[in-house]
């Protein structure tokens, strides 16, 4: 049975479209075939940091406008044959989605794939839902620092209330933390909140902690999904975020300043 | 079948009765003198001309009768029509009085809780109260209150989970918390000052009981971490820990 997973956060900036693109690329990988889908119309990004931006024709929008056939519009990975992006409009608004349009598209996607990764725009209103509401599982972004956690605890009050699963009385939609950002050094000088502290106010199962790291900026920028770049720290935590969404059982990483004496001596591990 | 012709369905009634609800402002005297009340009535009117114009209106005896002071309905309502209203009914007449508003073919309406029916029969034998059930059902949440949320209760809360900053939680009666309450709690949102707010760790952004609330920069950073209950005493809350 294909997954709907949403990676949602509230807030902007956090890492939510990087997150989307490493996720999927790393189910792909996996073996997996997956479908990831923009749903920041006006504000198109994905299709950026995937690398695929002179190859969008179609977008979501034309498909639910009936203008395109889902398949004319998803485009094919060119690192990875199991991976198809359905990019946004960037000249339209979230207004041009509708919940019967987002749930056709959701339906035949589902025929076709094992997950399909929505990443949802920063906000809680009408984009941000609709890349919620059909989600079976949800990916919640959250940066180290007061105002993204509070953020995150509002998406996930909606998660809990406002999705299909809520309004159905289905089984609730499975909710991971994804601490992004993270910066132990940071931590330590108590400049930013810990895992701890942010566990203890969401109280939500942490999937992964995704360091800090230049990796990200640079493969941001040259449209290749961090989790490509398989010597960065940041592309290490989402392989393991992806491992453990699967199932797998791996130790968490980059929590704790690994550079210390010995670490500055000889090198990081 | 076709005995009675008039009855058969294909002859759609001319009439038929239907229960409606109407508006109708009511003009409750308080005086017999129906000078003071000709002014005043036109005084009321001069302020709404558009609202009082052709307004039907129902007058109302109950508190002369109370206090046995009697009034001429024919005059009454004369004052009424002049100053531009209808009157379509009388409510707490005694019994001459509704006699004669019915002569004047204005109908009779009744309060139940109206001095009219003392004198027309012996008062009712009212039941005694029945003992208030305090069974209103408790609310139960064993999921996190997250921020943003809200959570009403017409009895008790009880919460298993946290409660989040940004969140809301009111209770008519008691709110137990058995977790970290980081945002709002009131209790006895309908004015019980005996309701008591419990929590395992105090955080709140805000407490209330009855209307008296906290804030948390009101709050001594001791409270939290422990077991508190939060009650109203002389209007003030009182933070003690549960040992």
């Amino acid at each position: 049975m294909a997954r709907i997973i949403v990676v949602t956060s509230g807030k902007g900036g956090v890492g939510k479209t990087t997150t989307s693109a490493a996720i999927a690329m790393g189910l792909a990988k996996k073996g997996h075939k997956t479908a990831v889908i923009d749903f920041d119309v006006g504000l198109r990004n994905l299709d950026l940091i995937m690398g695929c931006e002179r190859r969008v024709v179609y977008d979501i929008v034309n498909v639910i406008n009936g203008e395109a056939s889902l398949n004319q519009a998803l485009i094919r990975d060119k690192h990875c044959e199991q991976l198809y992006i359905l990019p946004a409009s960037q000249t339209r608004d979230k207004d041009a989605l509708n919940q019967e349009g987002v749930g056709k598209i959701l339906e035949d996607l589902k025929k076709d794939f094992k997950y399909v990764v929505c990443d949802s725009p920063a906000g809680i209103e009408k984009g941000a839902h609709l890349a919620m509401y059909f989600a079976d599982d949800a990916f919640v972004v959250t940066n180290p620092e007061v105002s993204s956690v509070r953020d995150s605890d509002r998406m996930l009050g909606l998660l809990s209330s406002k999705s299909r699963r809520a309004e159905q009385n289905q089984e609730p939609i499975k909710e991971y933390l994804l601490l992004t950002r993270y910066s132990p050094e940071r931590v330590k000088l108590g400049d930013m909140l810990s895992v701890d502290d942010v566990q203890d106010i969401l109280s939500l199962h942490l999937l992964g902690v995704i360091p800090e790291s230049k990796s990200v900026l640079t493969a941001s920028n040259s449209g290749t999904p961090v989790i490509l770049d398989e010597k960065s720290d940041a592309g290490q935590a989402y392989a393991d975020v992806v491992a453990r969404y699967l199932g797998e059982d791996r130790p968490h990483r980059f929590i704790d300043d690994k550079k210390g004496f010995f670490g500055k001596l000889f090198g990081s591990k | 079948m076709s005995t009675d012709s008039q009855k058969t369905p294909y002859n759609p009634p001319a009439l038929e009765f239907k229960s409606s609800t109407f508006t109708v402002p009511v003009l409750v005297l308080s005086s017999n003198d129906l000078l003071v009340i000709e002014q005043q009535l036109q005084e009321k009117v001069r302020l709404a001309p558009e609202f009082f114009r052709n307004s039907p209106l129902v007058f109302d005896l109950l508190e002369l009768n109370k206090r046995n002071l009697d009034i001429d309905i024919a005059a009454l309502t004369d004052i009424i029509r002049k100053s531009g209203l209808l009157p379509i009914g009388i409510r707490g007449g005694n019994a001459e009085q509704n006699k004669l508003a019915l002569a004047l073919h204005i109908p009779v309406y009744s309060i139940h809780n109206s001095v009219s029916a003392n004198s027309q029969k012996p008062k009712a034998i009212v039941p005694p109260p029945e003992p208030k059930t305090e069974s209103v059902a408790t609310t139960l949440i064993t999921q996190p209150v997250r921020s943003g949320q809200r959570i009403y209760a017409s009895g008790d809360l009880i919460i298993l989970a946290q409660v989040s900053a940004g969140a809301e939680i009111m209770a008519e009666g008691n709110i137990h918390v058995y977790n970290t309450l980081r945002g709002r709690a009131l209790a006895g949102v309908q004015g019980n000052p005996d309701a008591r707010i419990f929590c395992s760790d105090l955080q709140a952004e805000l407490i209330s009981i009855a209307g008296n609330y906290k804030v948390s920069e009101d709050l001594e950073k001791a409270v939290g971490k422990k077991p508190v209950q939060i009650y109203l005493q002389d209007h003030a809350l009182i933070i003690k820990d549960i040992v």
